[in-house]
């Protein structure tokens, strides 16, 4: 008989509940994934009652009031707190965004706090992002043009064609739409995903670019581009309102269109 | 030492601490030398806080009026309040429109004129023909600049052969007998090991130290560490007391709000509906250095024209201004202020403070990146094997304070300035002598220490009771009761640091030992900025004294040098300010005084 078993660790179990202080009068509770790779053990979720009259807005705010004041060994990725840098990027009451711009007020009932979807998790919300920065690399994510650049002046480019990237350059990589999409979770080691696309399709739009050809036809696979099956995850989670889904099409438009 | 560390080896010709612009720009200077190059940051490069930087990239282009990089090299000495280096000035701006222009050919999205010329826009001291006129100067990609400029720098990154070492903490450099740096020991986070790099020459490019204080617009890793690896090293650091308020924070989250803003047409205006920067720049009005805007909003606060219940802060309005153009050229501080202080741009005022944004001070260097330091009476002696590029360095060209725009002009052309001064100073491959044995002993046992620090104050009520202080006693405005207060209560949060209480213990992903070490980092730093604030005795820049409310040429136009001794104590001297240009090409730039 075949035996399905669930992969390590897959079972969260439940955690330590820590008591806001006594008085506090509007209090929340975050709960928060928890794995210490030093144990081994299962990750479980464990509960911090927070004062939100002593707590910024933000989920990030409350994660940092919690590691300052009651639980230290709380451990997360954060740095700009401005949505720029795409660090605290987790997944907050099911929805993969950062931690820094999302508010608590936007949740109801308690914040459940996870990493972001299927990522190898290396400690409580901290995920390997391996992978998914070596297939941002192999998108080759740089200006390829033989002509050579004017010595003395820019290359040219007129405010239309600049405005084609807008919409694209703007990505922060924080892998929040790749990782919501069930598709990249299937197959994350042959599917580039939406970040990594969305990135392919902003070098391809690029005036200034003159490998349109080698770029179409490294994606001209089974897996690269097409795998996107468009569930419209990645567009309705991205946290800086870019449209992963639509680069993807305008993608698979452009194969179509040097077929014929 | 309660554990050994297991420790791995690694030989480099150069290893770049740091991953922002000016780390990245070196990084690939470097590896086109043909060195063998290592980049270590302690998080991914592109979240390096280059990245937050908004409004745009200085350089003399002149793609939309007359612009000559010596009106630039003016406007930078003025707006340094003499205290830049007129050599290393003179160096950036020279250099800065072909820096600008190599990242346009990188594939950098610049904004664009009607011509597909690179977009340029009015900052801040930015000047043509010596002060007449508004420069249009400062190249913008809209207003996320710093955002298209770390990730250009990133993507380049991929195309040389460099290994990256990437959320690997740097814990101190490894500094000889004879004072030569000839590596540095890192912890890798993601499994807790420990690496001990070799390197002919060592480039720090750790950034600024703006979590000394409450309240700055810098991210949560800017700590300064580079800095603090000096102080530990025994070499000072140079004018530490001038930290840069940015007039526009976003009143209580402390986000920043371009000077763009102010470039395109907004305006600051006080309780009273008025433009108040007429009164105190009636020339430059809200496009006065940084400098003069804090300090005149900080009056209008004083003097109880502020805005709110408290009267506590300013309006910055740009609802006048035509909503296309804010989305073409301004969309993400229209995202900030939407998310961070509940406000639609188009049709309400932002509400903003004065905000510690970015450290003049830092390690001095010469216009090539190498650390110098004052040795048997020589300024400029160079401490073999270090280097030091960006915000972490005090090359200096923002003496007294920085213009807008300048920081990351800085970052790409002495990011450059080191990849070349590398390609003629590292031989690649060039053997080198094994490490003195014990070299990383003391390190360790620093480090051993701090993971185990079982002490009854916690890292966080440590970091709260610094930034306090730095904000209430080093602020916009400065006296010597108020910063003599200051010098006794930094000291006691340096008292506080043996009693620190870490309660992580392990070697994975250990952030609370993270913060603690980077806690140690900024407190070294808050001390030689309360201690430099205190000694020097003028108004200069940034550093604004009521009780010396004047500049004093005759007796400060000189850099400070400050050490840390393993007590606590501080040690002053001095450095003198390079009152010559690098060519004829430029006269120097006589001090006079410093109206807008």
């Amino acid at each position: 008989m075949v035996e399905f078993n669930l992969p390590a660790n897959s079972k969260v179990k439940g955690g330590t509940t820590h008591k806001a202080a006594a008085g506090a009068k509007n209090v929340r509770s975050f709960q928060v994934y928890r794995y210490d790779p030093d144990s081994g053990e299962n990750p479980r979720l464990d509960t911090y009652e927070v004062d939100m009259d002593e707590c910024g807005p933000m989920v990030l705010d409350a994660l940092i009031k919690i590691k300052n004041e009651i639980d230290p060994t709380v451990t997360f990725r954060r740095s700009c707190r401005e949505g720029i840098c795409g660090s605290c990027a987790m997944n907050i009451d099911g929805t993969n965004t950062l931690a820094c711009t999302k508010a608590c007020d936007d949740v109801k009932g308690d914040v459940k706090i996870y990493p972001l979807p299927h990522l190898e998790v290396i400690k409580d919300l901290v995920g390997d992002l391996s992978n998914f920065y070596a297939q941002y690399a192999s998108i080759k994510p740089w200006l390829e043009a033989q002509s050579p650049a004017p010595p003395d002046s820019e290359r040219l480019q007129s405010p239309a064609e600049r405005k084609q990237i807008d919409g694209l350059y703007e990505c922060i990589l924080c892998a929040c739409c790749s990782t919501a999409c069930p598709s990249y979770w299937w197959n994350s080691d042959r599917y580039l995903g939406p970040a990594v696309l969305l990135q392919a399709y902003r070098w391809l739009i690029d005036s200034r670019d003159e490998s349109q050809g080698e770029r179409l036809d490294s994606l001209e696979d089974p897996f690269r581009l097409y795998r996107c099956h468009t569930i419209m995850n990645c567009t309705n989670t991205c946290p800086k309102g870019l449209n992963p889904a639509k680069a993807i099409a305008e993608i698979k438009k452009m194969m179509m269109s040097r077929q014929v | 030492m309660s554990q050994a560390y297991e420790i791995e080896d690694h030989v480099y010709d150069v290893v770049v601490v740091g991953a922002g612009g000016s780390g990245l720009r070196a990084t690939m200077g470097a590896a086109q030398a043909g060195l063998k190059t290592a980049c270590i940051s302690k998080v991914f490069p592109t979240r390096s806080h280059t990245v937050a930087a908004q409004g745009g990239i200085a350089a003399a282009l002149g793609n939309m009026g007359a612009d000559d990089w010596r009106w630039h090299m003016y406007d930078t000495v003025k707006g340094s309040d003499w205290l830049g280096d007129q050599d290393a000035i003179e160096y950036m701006c020279r250099e800065a429109p072909r820096a600008v222009l190599e990242l346009e050919h990188m594939g950098l999205p610049f904004s664009r004129t009607e011509e597909g010329k690179i977009y340029q826009r009015a900052f801040g001291g930015m000047t043509t023909n010596y002060g007449e006129g508004t420069a249009l100067r400062t190249c913008a990609a809209a207003d996320r600049t710093g955002h298209a400029i770390l990730h250009t720098l990133y993507q380049q990154s991929l195309r040389y052969d460099t290994d990256f070492f990437i959320e690997y903490f740097a814990m101190d450099l490894l500094m000889d007998e004879d004072g030569v740096c000839r590596g540095v020991m890192t912890w890798n986070l993601e499994d807790g090991t420990i690496h001990r790099f070799r390197a002919q020459t060592v480039v720090l490019a750790t950034g600024g130290y703006g979590r000394t204080y409450f309240s700055c617009t810098s991210a949560h890793t800017c700590t300064g560490d580079g800095n603090a690896m000096l102080l530990r090293a025994g070499l000072p650091l140079q004018d530490m007391e001038f930290v840069q308020f940015h007039p526009t924070g976003i009143y209580g989250a402390g986000c920043l709000i371009t000077e763009g803003v102010r470039g395109e047409g907004g305006f600051l205006v006080n309780s009273e509906g008025e433009r108040f920067m007429e009164r105190y720049a009636p020339s430059a009005k809200d496009l006065a250095s940084r400098d003069v805007v804090s300090r005149s909003m900080t009056i209008e606060i004083r003097e109880g024209r502020g805005i709110g219940a408290n009267k506590d802060h300013i309006l910055l309005h740009l609802d006048h201004l035509d909503p296309a153009m804010i989305e073409e050229r301004l969309p993400g501080i229209a995202e900030s202020a939407r998310i961070f202080a509940g406000v639609d741009v188009t049709k309400e005022a932002i509400p903003v403070l004065p905000t510690v944004h970015y450290n003049m001070g830092g390690i001095q260097t010469n216009y090539h990146g190498e650390v110098v330091n004052l040795k048997d009476g020589d300024p400029d002696s160079i401490v073999p094997g270090l280097m030091a590029v960006g915000e972490a360095a005090c090359v200096s060209v923002h003496g007294a304070n920085r213009l807008g725009s300048n920081s990351l002009i800085d970052l790409v052309v002495f990011g450059r300035a080191a990849g070349l001064r590398l390609a003629e100073v590292v031989t690649p491959g060039a053997a080198q002598p094994d490490l003195p044995k014990s070299i990383d002993a003391a390190v360790m046992a620093r480090f051993d220490a701090m993971r185990h620090a079982s002490g009854g104050t916690s890292t966080a009520v440590i970091r709260d009771r610094m930034q306090r202080t730095m904000q209430s006693n080093c602020a916009v405005f400065r006296t010597g009761e108020v910063l003599e207060e200051g010098q006794k209560l930094i000291d006691e949060v340096w008292a506080m640091m043996p009693d620190i209480g870490v309660s992580d213990r392990s070697m994975v992903w250990n952030s609370d030992l993270v913060e603690s070490l980077e806690l140690d980092n900024l407190v070294r730093q808050a001390v030689v900025t309360m201690h430099a604030a205190a000694n020097r005795k003028e108004s200069r820049g940034g550093h604004a004294r009521e009780d010396y409310p004047d500049r004093d040429d005759e007796n400060w136009m000189k850099h400070t040098l400050t050490w840390l001794g393993d007590d606590g104590k501080v040690t002053i001297d001095y450095r003198p300010v390079h009152a010559y240009t690098l060519t004829d090409d430029v006269q120097y730039f006589p001090p006079k005084a410093r109206v807008y």
